[in-house]
């Protein structure tokens, strides 16, 4: 098993006929994700990537393909809108790659999902994969190994690194999670956390973190009380000087808050192995076995 | 993006938010110019987008237009923190009775907008928070709704305004929040908000920083980037798409993905190099970019080696490595370049690179430390 996405995913694709969501729609496939429908404004009727049905809205796509999951390639300018219509639609998880949405937008928009059933993932992340079933993302399936270490991630190069890494050592994942690094964003650690916690396939979990905010010391306060299986962490960002935005919108360090040695301290108080680098959690994971 | 203390006061004053009268001057003339029109004492203020100028002699009274010039011309030049000082703003001195704190931040936590108030103005609200928390009142507000009425009665009875100000304080707050999320602010702050002797309210000073990722709907705001803000490769990074910190180590680095980028500095300090900068080429960069971003890491004189990282996933192993011969053969490289690449498309990468008898790693770390020896002189 493994958790939000596999085999029962019914992937609707909102942007397909752009060249991204293009792209990756075709490599979702050829992963063995269930891809069911597209959704782009004024192509309806069309067929892309193969014989994937284009609807003009997510209602309809969602009425006649059954689409209980949504991944979105639209401009930022154009991604709120996208998946607000797809929590319209009653879709169950949105996972949004689109990056540079402005935060007040994704204030307005977390705001009504929340009053909705919808779950949320990203914005500004690479989805999600549950190795050797579905992958509802753009990152590289092939790294990937099926096994019992659930990730879950705010950045996207950096987990293919870790992965790259456990992969290396034989050591499978149950789901790979990458959250997004913007500051408003859908499920954060703490959501992820609990999920692995339920999951049965999960054995032990790897967090990847970084600086700016605080949702690593919530979840190390969760893992401190409420979690059973073992955690080990990266946080990236102890050599950025205050102050600088480094690429990541959420990781600013100012005023005190959110610094890597924060963090680590607070995942260290809870039991949490800190890795120095990406290749040492392959070490540490590998001890859990 | 930051903005001077004008134009966030011009941008406040947009919304209703009352602000003395004042002008920006670049000479000392213009400053006594400002000042005689004004004419009433002056305060003369730096504009440069660092904090503490006043502790840094950039903030100064002037009780006439001659002073005014002869202050003007103390701080025009000026260089605070490493910034050079080329305006400054002549305001009409107030005559401050009280100085108030308030200001409007994203709090990511609570996915809200959190206004802050405080009786304790004039500091900066981090060392109130730090000393006497009890004094900051905190309301969130609902995107959804907007800021209430009674929210701002709330920030107003909670610093004891005295009652005679309540309706003017919720009238700026107000404001204040309108100015933030129509000019997709991060951060926007009032701070001092004085009672003047006038027994008026007054934003004396005021700050205001801008959601990046809303620049290209806010044209009006965009413009008023101060190229200063950034240093000239930071500036020329951001235009062709690629996010660039200098910092002052050895080892130049050029990483795709931001969390990587930082994780590869991370590691250079493991192993007892530094890192000259931070740089992501982002997602599928072609060999344009890379071209570009050799470019920009190779002027940095203290570049000693350059580490270039790449995890190929929408970004192509081949397209990089063909962008990194490109770059050695027009640029002129001095300095040794350790490439390390993985995934998509890595083997074509790899031979590309050994074609050119250019080194690469598999391994991040056994990478990061040949970087780390060739920065030292230590060879291959």
């Amino acid at each position: 098993m493994s958790i939000l996405v596999d085999s029962g995913t019914r992937l609707l694709v909102q942007g397909i006929t752009g060249s991204q969501g293009a792209f990756h729609a075709q490599q979702m496939i050829q992963y063995g994700t269930n891809v069911v429908a597209g959704a782009v404004p004024g192509r309806g009727g069309q067929w892309a990537v193969g014989n994937t049905p284009v609807f003009d809205t997510v209602h309809e796509a969602v009425a006649t393909t059954d689409a209980n999951t949504s991944i979105i390639f639209v401009p930022a300018a154009f991604a709120v809108d996208a998946l607000l219509e797809a929590a319209d639609a009653g879709v169950e998880l949105i996972v949004c790659i689109t990056e540079n949405i402005p935060a007040l937008d994704m204030a307005r928009a977390r705001a009504y999902l929340d009053s909705t059933e919808s779950l949320l993932i990203g914005p500004n992340c690479p989805g999600l994969i549950s190795p050797g079933s579905t992958k509802v993302g753009i990152m590289a399936g092939h790294i990937h190994t099926p096994g019992n270490v659930g990730i879950v991630s705010r950045s996207g190069t950096l987990t293919y690194e870790v992965i790259y890494a456990l992969t290396a050592r034989g050591i499978g994942q149950s789901t790979a999670v990458g959250i997004g690094g913007d500051p408003i964003k859908g499920l954060n650690f703490l959501d992820v956390l609990q999920m692995f916690e339920q999951d049965s396939a999960t054995e032990q979990v790897v967090l990847i973190g970084e600086i700016g905010g605080t949702d690593e010391q919530v979840a190390a306060e969760y893992i401190r009380t409420e979690m059973s299986k073992p955690v080990t962490a990266f946080i990236a960002g102890q050599t950025a000087p205050p102050g600088k935005r480094m690429g990541h919108a959420g990781a600013i360090i100012s005023g005190g808050e959110g610094t890597a040695a924060e963090k680590i301290e607070a995942l260290q108080e809870a039991g949490v192995a800190i890795a120095r680098h990406p290749e040492e959690i392959a070490e540490l994971a590998a001890q859990n076995i | 993006m930051k903005l001077h203390e004008y134009q966030s006061k011009q941008v406040l004053a947009q919304y209703g938010v009352p602000i003395p009268n004042g002008e920006v001057a670049a000479t000392p003339a213009e400053a006594r110019a400002i000042a005689e029109r004004l004419g009433s004492p002056v305060v003369v203020k730096s504009q440069v987008l660092v904090g503490g100028r006043g502790k840094a002699g950039g903030i100064k009274l002037a009780g006439t237009p001659d002073e005014a010039e002869e202050v003007a011309a103390q701080i025009l030049g000026m260089d605070i923190k490493g910034l050079t000082v080329k305006k400054v703003l002549v305001d009409e001195a107030a005559d401050i009775r009280s100085e108030i704190y308030l200001g409007a931040v994203l709090d990511r936590s609570a996915r809200k907008v959190a206004i802050m108030a405080s009786s304790e103005g004039g500091v900066e609200i981090e060392e109130v928070a730090a000393q006497t928390p009890e004094k900051i009142i905190t309301v969130h507000v609902h995107p959804l709704l907007g800021m209430q009425g009674y929210q701002a009665r709330q920030l107003a009875y909670g610093i004891s305004l005295p009652k005679e100000h309540v309706s003017a304080f919720t009238r700026i707050a107000q404001s204040l929040y309108r100015a933030f999320v129509e000019s997709d602010a991060s951060l926007a702050e009032i701070n001092p908000l004085v009672i003047n002797g006038d027994n008026q309210l007054q934003a004396v000073d005021g700050k205001i920083l801008l959601d990046d990722s809303a620049l290209p709907r806010q044209k009006q705001l965009a413009a008023m980037r101060d190229p200063d803000e950034d240093s000239p490769t930071e500036t020329e990074a951001r235009e062709v798409g690629i996010s660039y910190i200098d910092l002052d180590g050895e080892i130049g680095c050029m990483v795709n993905g931001a969390g990587l980028a930082m994780a590869t500095m991370d590691i250079i300090k493991l192993y007892g190099g530094s890192p000259a900068n931070f740089l992501d080429i982002g997602g599928g960069a072609g060999a344009d970019k890379v071209l570009a971003a050799l470019r920009i890491i190779l002027r940095d004189a203290r570049v000693k080696a350059v580490l270039i990282n790449i995890f190929g996933g929408i970004t192509r192993c081949d397209e990089v490595a063909n962008g990194i011969v490109e770059a050695i053969n027009s640029l002129n490289v001095k300095v040794p370049i350790v490439v390390r690449m993985v995934g998509v498309n890595e083997d074509e990468g790899r031979q590309i690179l050994a074609d050119s008898n250019l080194p690469s790693a598999n391994q991040l770390s056994e990478a990061v430390q040949m970087a780390v020896a060739a920065a030292k002189g230590e060879g291959e």
